[in-house]
């Protein structure tokens, strides 16, 4: 446990120096969308990593997120955080009540359910031009306010973001190290047996869901305060892959795995400006390869790179001696 | 145009578009059922074709019918690539693994596909013109009559492939009883190998034949794919008379969704449908009990 303190405070660290690394203004503006991505990772390694169900449309909780928070606020002008929580107890409700049919399946079947999902939501925010705006957007979505503070620059974006991030990498490492986490990495070995062993595995997998359903969704809120204009473009089914992405090339079932994917996924577009054109290639080629040769993720690979060198080293010093 | 005249425009059109999805629907079932995979970049497969076709159309001026039988060929190569590459060195593939892979390589074909063919939209020429013939007051294009005449020509020619040739029933085999077929001397991972490209070929064929009504581009491939998957699921994936209705069930539906409701909410149709049939009937609609495969 003393460890897991210890990663923990390392990590936060990094994050809170992060800001005083980076001069320029627009990275950190793309350090606050490597804490909604992160977010966003973790939520679906939680899922996907421990419970083992796959999920393509956690895209869709992030939109309802964002769209939930940004029509209660720009069109009808509540309180932000207000908003936030609404969209965030919806988002939860409705996540519970279609968890129940949508984790009956399994593998292949759950994929294309969670993409049909995805993408229906997906043509709801493009077609119900009257509440959403339609595919040009829905602009004028006030900033969140704190203490009479407006969270309106990078600088404030950033510190309010990543507390929620380190917020939820703190529950989640709690959450896999009890015994709610064991019981849903038996579900992801074996249902069944995890069902003999007494897990209610069928509750325990909605719960899951329902939880990274919120947690995307409390993500798109975020966003959609941060940058105040949001299109559908952003929630789409290629955004649920980029997801996916991260998590794999992380790692599955690792939570740091997944701010490290996230943080690649996010910063590497951002370094290589020819990138653009080729990310599906790149993603693409990611999934592929990952699962191929390294299917514990870059966290994985590193321990084992680890191991391999502590195993040469002895060696060579027995050697010189 | 009254409305007796406007409900046959959809259902003939619903009709069309139906015949593809199921083409792209055997598709499924046939790799499904060899090997239980569910191919998530057979929708790529399908823009591989109709992409490839325009290709050697525009490029090469190769002639057309020359061009689709090329572009059906190709493709093909493609999914047996695909399934060496892929799928078959895979260690230790779990459901999970070959969901990640499959969606990976969907993704890979599409960027691929973007690199080399540009983000234009191609249209193909259609296969005898463009003259529209009047039946029962609504208008049909020389296109649809090849559509269901080449539907109808590949499902029964599939039919008597998994029936009378050894091929055929060594890959029903499989479908039953993997290992039971091993041990009867089937090499399974030919016939693995040889879905891909049975399955990939029709895949084509559809991509290419609806080519010259609805357009293709680099991305058509995911609405395609997953609406030959509902298709498919629809008709408990068989790969024979069950898919077919389930695609025909789908396209009309769309049609008059579309025409009657409101045409931005088209393709949500199908997904709803997609979740229905997921959540209260999985094993199809034509099916009691345990499905029959292939």
């Amino acid at each position: 446990m003393r460890r897991e303190w210890f990663k923990f405070a390392l990590y936060a660290l990094i994050v809170l120096l992060a800001p005083l690394c980076v001069n320029g203004g627009y990275l950190l503006n793309v350090l606050v969308f490597v804490g909604i991505n992160t977010l966003l990772a973790v939520g679906l390694n939680l899922l996907l990593g421990f419970a083992g169900q796959i999920s393509l449309g956690q895209a869709a909780f992030y939109g309802l997120g964002a769209y939930g928070s940004g029509v209660l606020t720009a069109s009808y002008g509540w309180n932000p955080w207000l908003a936030l929580v609404a969209a965030a107890l919806t988002v939860g409700v409705l996540a519970f009540a279609i968890g129940f049919p949508i984790l009956k399946l399994k593998g292949h079947y759950l994929a294309m359910a969670t993409l049909g999902f995805g993408i229906i939501v997906f043509i709801v925010f493009n077609e119900y031009v009257d509440i959403t705006g339609g595919p040009s957007g829905l602009p004028g979505i006030p900033n969140l306010t704190a203490a009479g503070m407006t969270f309106d620059s990078d600088l404030k974006n950033f510190y309010l973001i990543w507390a929620v991030v380190l917020t939820v990498v703190l529950l989640a490492i709690n959450l896999v190290h009890s015994r709610i986490g064991r019981a849903l990495r038996a579900i992801h070995d074996s249902e069944v047996a995890a069902r003999v062993l007494g897990v209610n595995a069928r509750l325990l997998k909605v719960q899951i869901f329902t939880c990274s359903a919120v947690i995307s969704c409390i993500a798109g809120s975020l966003y959609a305060h941060t940058v105040t204009f949001i299109s559908p473009a952003s929630f789409g089914f290629h955004f649920s892959i980029e997801l996916l992405t991260m998590v794999i090339i992380g790692g599955l079932g690792s939570i740091y795995g997944s701010c490290l994917g996230a943080a690649l996924l996010t910063l590497l577009p951002e370094m290589l400006r020819t990138f653009q054109d080729y990310d599906i290639v790149v993603y693409g080629f990611l999934l592929v390869a990952m699962t191929m040769f390294l299917p514990g993720g870059l966290v994985q690979g590193g321990g084992l790179l680890l191991s391999q060198l502590k195993r040469l080293w002895p060696g060579r010093g027995g050697n010189n001696a | 145009m009254d409305f007796s005249q406007q409900l046959t425009q959809y259902l003939l059109s619903g009709l069309a578009t139906g015949a593809i999805y199921a083409l792209i629907g055997i598709g499924f079932a046939i790799i499904y059922n060899s090997t239980g995979i569910i191919n998530f970049a057979q929708g790529e497969l399908v823009m591989i074709g109709g992409m490839l076709g325009v290709y050697l159309l525009e490029r090469w001026q190769v002639p057309l019918f020359l061009a689709v039988l090329l572009a059906i060929v190709g493709t093909a190569c493609v999914g047996v690539l695909f399934e060496r590459l892929a799928i078959r060195p895979l260690r230790q593939p779990t459901p999970l693994s070959l969901v990640i892979i499959t969606i990976g390589g969907s993704i890979l074909l599409r960027g691929i596909a973007m690199l080399l063919w540009g983000k234009d939209t191609h249209a193909l020429p259609s296969f005898s013109g463009d003259a529209p013939l009047a039946v029962a007051g609504a208008t049909l294009l020389p296109q649809h009559l090849w559509i269901f005449a080449l539907t109808i020509l590949l499902i029964t020619a599939t039919k008597l492939f998994f029936q009378y040739t050894i091929t055929g029933k060594a890959l029903r085999a499989c479908a039953v009883n993997r290992r039971a077929a091993g041990l009867v001397g089937i090499d399974v991972r030919r016939m693995v190998l040889f879905s891909f490209f049975i399955s990939a070929a029709i895949g084509a064929l559809a991509g290419i034949i609806i080519a010259p009504l609805t357009m293709t581009s680099y991305d058509v491939g995911i609405m395609l794919g997953l609406k030959g998957f509902c298709a498919a699921i629809i008709g408990g994936m068989s790969s024979g008379i069950g898919t077919v209705l389930g695609g025909i069930l789908l396209g009309i539906l769309e049609s008059l969704g579309a025409g009657l409701i409101s045409s931005g909410y088209k393709d949500a149709i199908a997904f709803i449908i997609l979740l229905l049939i997921l959540f209260l009937r999985p094993q199809g609609l034509f099916s009691r009990g345990e499905s029959e495969r292939v």
